[in-house]
């Protein structure tokens, strides 16, 4: 065990993306935010990083954080990139704010060797009840927001996710099923909140 | 060597505190000259010119290892003086809001060179300088320059301090195409490097306006092919082309906030005098500045930026120049160097694999906001500076 996974204020998909990633690799964050998953993994496996993110200020704190960062949208901010520029592309939480999903996918696959996703489950056991039971859209820990002001555009459940992957013929190789701290091994699609994948253009692995 | 800084973990308030600073010594321009014949500097253009004298000022110590030191590059019409006060005068350097102590550019810990362009006015030769064959102002005898030039002398005055590496080139404007060319030149000899509203290439509407610019200078009879040393410079034409840029300087959110439609209060009978604020405002920047600005060197140094094209991948033509990190900023309402060419010096680096981080900074101030809009530089700047310089 690492000493970074001892510690405790580290967010659980922060550590399994950690897990995933070889020291001194080359990283691009797409949709990066404040910076906080570049930092982490700069302290703990001294990567080479770089983030894209939209929001001005979320730029700055980037700067802040000694972090290089490209203020732009992600949708147009990887086709300068050359083919396998980056050892892995990062997607944690912003998947599902983006329209041209398939698009950006596939232009990650390119540019990455290997494409790491996380995203919120839409099929998650607490949404379908609020779903069913209230017939209301969902508004839960990990898709806090409402259908009037939320950020996301794409709602997909883990299902949804590994059907898309076999159509591209995107090789899995790795997935991982949050529930709060914990990680969820039994029916994911019903039971987890979060899933993190990774991705390989060479289906091969799969 | 492993600096440690915490000076920036606040910069509001760091900014808080600027006001109550003051500079306890004046600063005062030196001079620096090299290139006696034979050993003159040879251009871009193949053209021999020597001696060459530049104005410089300096902000802030070097210090040992010669490890901290920051080149400033004006623009277009600046000037050697960047920061601080010359003696008895109350008027301060052009970025002196952004640098001095706690600062972007801290001078508590970055020593802050500024030199005035060959080409330019102030101190440093250019066609009003007596060319020594004929002990007259060059005029236009004076051999055309560009911005591979400027740097190439600035690169002379760095050797004169002994510095083999500098932490950090930066500059607005003309500034930033310095910036990105001193990238290009000397890649081996810039950690990090931060062009601001500025492009890797004119373009051919940044190329119009000079000519429009040039042409209303040539156009006064009192340009005399450029002899007007003896009889006074074409205060008109000069005027006139200082008003053009100062159009494109501004924005039309900025314009409007400035001016709107408000009238001037009396035309006093001059026909056609300017009726409203806008107009009385570029009057008065154009007459102001054929005090302070040589119509010669205005037409030298606009052609030297209608030169500059550092695209298809120029940029990264050294492969040395990988190594800098770059941090480029626009400002979302400058029109005459729009995000869009940023994007695409930002977009050359991407492909070159560069170290580099972008920001457009909102802003209603137009192609000035790189001098007006300090909180998001000293932001941006300073916390990037500190890392660079952390990481050396």
């Amino acid at each position: 065990m690492n000493e970074y996974e001892l510690v405790t204020d580290v967010p659980p998909d922060y550590r399994i993306i950690g897990g995933m990633i070889h020291s001194a690799s080359r990283v691009l964050d797409l949709g990066c935010g404040e910076g906080g998953l570049l930092a982490f993994l700069n302290r703990s496996r001294s990567i080479r990083g770089q983030g894209i993110e939209l929001n001005e200020k979320a730029v700055h704190e980037c700067v802040k954080k000694g972090l290089s960062v490209c203020h732009g949208d992600i949708e147009s901010g990887l086709l300068e990139y050359p083919d396998r520029s980056f050892d892995y592309v990062i997607l944690n939480q912003s998947l599902q704010e983006v329209r041209r999903a398939d698009a950006l996918l596939t232009d990650a696959l390119r540019v990455g060797r290997q494409v790491i996703v996380g995203f919120p489950n839409f099929a998650w056991i607490g949404s379908r009840c609020r779903l069913f039971f209230q017939g209301r859209s969902p508004v839960t820990a990990v898709l806090p927001h409402r259908w009037y002001d939320s950020p996301n555009v794409r709602f997909f459940s883990i299902n949804d996710f590994r059907d898309f992957c076999i159509r591209k013929r995107i090789g899995i190789l790795a997935a991982y099923y949050l529930r709060k701290q914990r990680t969820i091994t039994c029916l994911p699609n019903l039971l987890a909140e979060l899933a993190l994948f990774l991705l390989s253009a060479d289906n091969t692995n799969s | 060597m492993r600096n440690n800084l915490n000076y920036l973990d606040s910069p509001k308030v760091a900014l808080g505190g600027l006001s109550k600073f003051d500079y306890a010594k004046p600063v005062e321009t030196r001079y620096f000259s090299f290139g006696e014949p034979p050993a003159e500097l040879t251009l871009q253009s193949g053209e021999k010119l020597g001696p060459v004298t530049l104005a410089y000022e300096t902000y802030g110590r070097l210090n040992s290892q010669k490890s901290n030191a920051v080149l400033i590059c004006h623009a277009l019409s600046g000037d050697a003086h960047a920061a601080g006060h010359h003696a008895g005068e109350r008027k301060a350097g052009w970025w002196d809001n952004m640098i001095g102590p706690g600062r972007a550019f801290d001078t508590n810990h970055y020593f802050v060179i500024c030199s005035n362009v060959i080409g330019g006015c102030k101190g440093s030769t250019g066609p009003a300088s007596l060319d020594p064959a004929t002990g007259k102002p060059y005029g236009l005898s004076f051999p055309a320059i560009t911005i591979r030039d400027m740097v190439e002398a600035q690169r002379r005055l760095i050797d004169f301090f002994g510095i083999k590496k500098l932490l950090c080139v930066a500059g607005g404007s003309m500034g930033g195409m310095q910036t990105l060319q001193w990238t290009v030149s000397y890649p081996e000899r810039v950690r990090s490097a931060i062009p601001i509203a500025t492009t890797a290439r004119h373009s051919p509407m940044q190329i119009a306006f000079n000519e429009v610019i040039r042409q209303s200078i040539i156009a006064d009879p009192a340009w005399r092919d450029g002899r007007y040393y003896e009889e006074g410079q074409p205060d008109r034409g000069l005027a006139i082309a200082r008003m053009i840029g100062h159009i494109t300087f501004m924005s039309e959110t900025s314009m409007e906030e400035k001016f709107s439609r408000n009238r001037t209060r009396d035309s006093q009978g001059i026909p056609f005098a300017p009726e409203f604020e806008v107009g009385g405002y570029l009057h008065y920047r154009g007459n102001q500045f054929v005090k302070r600005f040589d119509a010669n060197s205005y037409l030298y140094i606009t052609r030297a930026l209608d030169y500059f094209d550092l695209s298809g991948d120029r940029l990264l033509a050294a492969p040395r120049t990988r190594d800098i990190r770059f941090l480029v900023i626009s400002f979302s309402s400058d029109w005459l160097y729009p995000s869009s060419q940023s994007h695409d010096i930002v977009r050359q680096l991407k492909r070159g694999q560069a170290d580099v981080t972008y920001c457009e900074l909102n802003s209603t101030y137009g192609h000035d906001a790189f001098l007006l809009e300090t909180e998001g530089e000293t932001t941006l700047i300073g916390n990037f500076l500190k890392n660079s310089y952390e990481r050396i």
